[in-house]
């Protein structure tokens, strides 16, 4: 569509803003606490190895909603919430629409609708513009899912083609800010599963202050993304990597020391204020 | 006849609290005023006791047999079943704790010729038995049954419905079934007090003026006399007096039992429901508890040994009929929670008990275990119920909320898979169902069959352009509905009254009010695919290849058209308006015996058969393949999920499909969370969302397609593991390969 505001990495103008929408999963259940409408947007910078949704990477493509369409539709799923559920952003990379997201979840806190956000921070910066709308995110966020991809900078680049310092900063930024969150680490073999690296990152996780991480989960590499990348005609660079064994999936639980994170069992979203 | 005496409180009813139920037949008043609400949780539950391990493993190995020898494991050629025909049989007398079987033995199958000779001798047959002579001789040329009563009075035109299947499953060769018995009533008033009440009915038939219908309800109710007499002689050959209340939970447990026993002895049912037990039950139960006849560990023990018996239960069938209801289901239904009229939730610790004998004797897909469910019934039972969903895939959950203001009652029960019906006064007359993606391809087709070709339905103009035009096929599909819902409905006048004349229910009606209230009972299949062609014909633009013959074999739409199954009122008012405008047709019709229609979008197995009778469908679905099951979308149509899938089906209208909307939901545990926790809250929040948005029936199935797939090549490692189909569970071993076919490729919620 022409002469629409674009959200990408960009100021709201007058106009409606609208997103780039990749889909919408009206029943995610392990996409933040509760049952949670899930909507996955467009556009994303990182090309993790491993990634299984190669089709969202691209940048301004996809079905354009507007904040109220996106809450109109979601709000006919509010019975199914309970008291933990709500709404989800994820991607793609949810911050690379930011404008978007952050119009999106004030309305949302205003509706009483739960907040998560599942990013992997990449676009975070503490550079202005981005550092304000930020800021503001987090006040209308309840919860955040964080993927650390690696620990390790340089793998992680290797991984992902970036470094991971300003996650890690925004991580950080997040503790400060007693914002609670869920920290994701995706096991791969040959790739992140490590002891060493894995023993790196649970000592970082235990270092984030203020208890805010409710959950560490380990997410075991698979290979049903596999197809998209045939159907893509994209090289797929993990061939022959498999599932990892469930002894290397225990293994790193123990590392992250994921048993001592059970704060998610009682973690309801703050009420609206 | 004897007559009624005045009424004194038996020593039985000591430590009751007494009421309306003392001086009429009144379970309901009964249990208001008697039974115990729990509200904790599982932990007071006790694994099953050496007596009950031992009996199980026999059965198991029973059953293992059975599967090894074809399917029957023995089959009586000669005895008519009838409530007394049988002496009495065990599994190991000793041992058991509630007896009774069907037959002499174990398992092995009872003659039941009144449906209709031919049926019950091609169901020998088709497993190796050789028909008896004598019978055959008998109900051909001295007793004629139902289904050559059906026979002698269809038209040619329901022959023809019938023939090329765009009305299938109809009960006319074997029992209509689903009428519950009001079993709580053996226990509660024993059988001589039953009597005396159906005596005291009897004296007070009609004004006077002997009117078909008058003379019709005295025979009757002479017959439900006799009925209920038999059972006392039944119970006497196990050494029981059921002429009394039952003194204590063993014997009340015992005494229902015989009460449904003598429905079975007697009726061949495609679903023989057990009711609404578990708060009487509970009732007795919780007296002995608190008088010290008996602790938790006895407690369970009877409960465990009366659903094993349930779980015994077999008639013999055809091929036909397997084809249709696979797996050897026989429904006996059992529903149980929901909430009071007076706001108080009916969760008991029987309730949790009857949970647990899925734990206790491993899964089973009968009883047919359905939980009346409400967003009030306590948090622990709700949990409790779902973490046996994840276990086993083996309850479904229907919406108490729904269903009590629909009937206008606390006291019904699941007569069936899915229909609802008031216990004390409530009848059912099963239909089967209509096809309506067939009557969408007789609209395009001028009422000529897609797949024979030859003429069924009315004789019109068919659809002559390239591009089907939407007003001009809803013309003509109109006409088709009118003739659809006019053969259906008088097929089932005629059934209905053969089946009271020839195959009359006594021992069911026997423990039940003599005045009823009836509901003459009808289906939809299709559902999914007759909305999704209609969308695909007003948005897609839908272009239609014929063969040689000039009749439509295939489609083609050249737009993108909404679909059923992603909560888009486009088309979700599409499938709405099916319901409600074939029941407007149906209900413009005489209906036998003064019974209220009903309608029900749930197809068991049968959408199987009904796809592999069918051509291929506006909407892309190929010629025969199978339809979506019961009220569920077309597969891979939903794209947001299954909150969107739900919402549709949701949104059809259960004041119109009062006999149950039904859907299977089927998703891997991890899609429901990363532990039993999560995976529990998920679903208790799903069902309160469901059912808050008036969603009437869902079917759980938590597995991995893996599980299935592996299954279906290894049977012998996966004995027990059972699927929620339709409004029903099955041993997944049981269906057909076509139906694992169907059940394995069925849309599982995953994620990735």
């Amino acid at each position: 569509m022409e002469n629409k505001s674009v959200s990408t990495d960009q100021t709201p103008t007058k106009e409606p803003l609208t997103g780039y929408v990749h889909s919408i999963e009206t029943f995610g259940s392990v996409d933040g606490p509760g049952i949670r409408y899930v909507v996955f947007l467009q556009g994303c910078h990182m090309r993790c190895q491993y990634c299984h949704n190669p089709d969202t990477w691209k940048l301004n493509v996809g079905d354009e909603y507007t904040t109220d369409e996106i809450l109109a539709d979601a709000a006919k799923y509010r019975a199914f919430w309970g008291k933990t559920g709500g709404i989800t952003v994820s991607g793609g990379e949810a911050l690379v629409q930011i404008d978007f997201v952050l119009e999106l979840f004030e309305k949302a806190k205003a509706m009483d609708i739960s907040t998560c956000l599942d990013t992997a921070g990449q676009p975070f910066t503490r550079d202005q513009p981005f550092f304000g709308k930020f800021e503001r995110l987090m006040a209308v966020t309840d919860i955040s899912l964080v993927d650390i991809k690696h620990i390790n900078s340089a793998k992680h680049k290797q991984l992902t083609q970036y470094g991971n310092e300003n996650i890690l900063d925004m991580i950080q930024y997040m503790g400060e800010t007693h914002h609670d969150m869920w920290i994701r680490h995706v096991l791969v073999p040959e790739r992140t599963d490590y002891d060493d690296d894995l023993k790196k990152l649970g000592d970082y996780i235990a270092a984030i202050p203020n208890d805010v991480v409710q959950k560490v989960e380990v997410l075991p590499y698979h290979t049903l993304g596999v197809k998209k990348y045939h159907e893509m005609k994209i090289k797929y660079r993990l061939e022959g990597i498999e599932t990892p064994t469930a002894d290397r999936v225990a293994n790193a639980e123990k590392l992250l020391r994921t048993a001592d994170y059970n704060g998610y069992e009682k973690w309801m979203p703050l009420p609206r204020v | 006849m004897i007559t009624m005496g005045k009424a004194t409180t038996p020593k039985a009813w000591e430590g009751f609290k007494g009421g309306h139920w003392q001086e009429e037949i009144n379970i309901r008043d009964f249990i208001q005023q008697n039974y115990t609400q729990y509200n904790g949780d599982e932990s007071f539950l006790e694994g099953p006791t050496a007596a009950t391990k031992t009996l199980n493993d026999k059965v198991l190995a029973l059953k293992k047999q059975e599967r090894e020898a074809g399917g029957v494991l023995d089959a009586d050629t000669k005895v008519v079943s009838t409530i007394t025909s049988h002496g009495p049989g065990y599994i190991e007398k000793d041992l058991e704790k509630i007896v009774g079987l069907q037959t002499d033995k174990p398992l092995k199958r009872a003659f039941m010729p009144f449906g209709g000779i031919r049926m019950a001798d091609d169901a020998l047959e088709a497993y190796g038995y050789k028909p008896d002579a004598e019978n055959d001789k008998i109900f051909t040329e001295y007793r004629k049954t139902h289904n050559q009563g059906v026979f002698d009075v269809y038209t040619p035109d329901m022959r023809k419905a019938r023939h090329y299947k765009i009305i299938t499953g109809l009960p006319d060769a074997y029992a209509r079934g689903r009428i519950i018995p009001d079993l709580p009533r053996v226990a509660v008033y024993g059988i001589d007090r039953l009597m005396a009440e159906k005596a005291n009915d009897f004296a007070h038939i009609g004004d006077g003026e002997l009117t078909d219908e008058v003379i019709r309800l005295r025979e009757e109710v002479q017959d439900q006399y006799r009925a209920l007499d038999d059972m006392k002689k039944m119970a006497a050959t196990y050494g029981y007096d059921i002429s009394k209340p039952a003194t204590t939970a063993q014997e009340a447990v015992q005494w229902m039992y015989f009460g449904y026993l003598a429905a079975i002895k007697t009726q061949n049912g495609a679903a023989m429901s057990v009711g609404r037990i578990d708060t009487t039950m509970d009732i007795f139960i919780q007296r002995d508890l608190e008088n010290g006849v008996i602790n938790e560990s006895q407690a369970q023990e009877i409960i465990d040994q009366f659903v094993m018996k349930l779980r015994m239960v077999r008639f013999i069938r055809t091929e036909d009929y397997n084809s249709l209801f696979s797996g050897d289901p026989i429904w006996a239904t059992l529903s149980m929670c929901g909430l009071g009229v007076d706001g108080r939730h009916h969760v008991t610790k029987t309730a949790f008990r009857i949970l647990k004998t899925l734990d206790n004797m491993g899964a089973a897909p009968e009883p047919n275990i359905t939980i009346l469910w409400s967003d009030r019934l306590p948090e622990d039972f709700q949990r409790y119920a779902t973490q046996v969903s994840i276990d086993s895939s083996t309850i479904q959950y229907e919406n108490d909320d729904l269903m009590r203001v629909q009937w206008g009652t606390d006291y019904y029960g699941i007569a069936c898979c899915v229909s609802a019906q008031p216990v004390a006064d409530g009848i059912q007359y099963f239909g089967a169902r209509a096809n309506l993606a067939k009557a969408i391809l007789y609209a395009i087709n001028g009422g000529r069959d897609e797949i024979a070709g030859d003429q069924v339905g009315p004789a019109y103009e068919p659809i002559s352009s390239e591009y089907i035009d939407y007003d001009e096929f809803m013309k003509k599909f109109d006409k088709q509905m009118d003739w659809l819902a006019d053969t259906y409905v008088n097929s089932l006048n005629a059934i209905h009254y053969m089946h009271d004349k020839y195959y009359y229910e006594a021992a069911e009606l026997a423990l039940k009010d003599t005045n009823l209230d009836r509901t003459f009972a009808t289906g939809i299949s299709g559902l999914s695919h007759a909305a999704d062609s209609i969308s695909a014909i007003k948005y897609g633009h839908v272009k239609v290849i014929r063969n040689e013959d000039g009749i439509a074999v295939d489609f083609k739409a050249d737009n993108d058209y909404p679909r059923y199954g992603n909560n888009d009122d486009r088309v979700d008012d599409i499938a709405k308006w099916l319901v409600k405008e074939l029941y407007s047709k149906m209900n413009t019709h005489h209906l036998y015996r003064g019974a209220k229609l009903s309608t029900s979008v749930l197809t068991i197995t049968s959408n199987v058969v009904y796809g592999k009778n069918t051509g291929t469908t506006p909407n892309g679905r190929q010629k025969g393949e199978p339809f979506s099951p019961g009220a569920n979308p077309a597969y891979g149509a939903e794209k947001n999920g299954a909150l969107a899938s739900l919402l549709s089906t949701a949104k059809l209208p259960y004041r119109y499909a009062t006999d149950g909307i039904s859907n299977t939901f089927g998703v891997t545990p991890n899609t429901l969370g990363h532990d039993l926790e999560s995976r529990k809250d998920t679903l208790v929040n799903m069902l309160n969302g469901y059912m808050n948005n008036d969603g009437m029936h869902l079917n759980i199935n938590v597995f991995n397609k893996d599980t299935l797939i592996d299954a279906q090549k290894h049977p012998e490692e996966y004995p027990t593991l059972t699927v929620r189909v339709s409004g029903y569970c099955v041993y997944f071993a049981d269906l057909t390969k076509e139906q694992q076919d169907d059940v394995i490729s069925r849309t599982f919620f995953e994620q990735m």
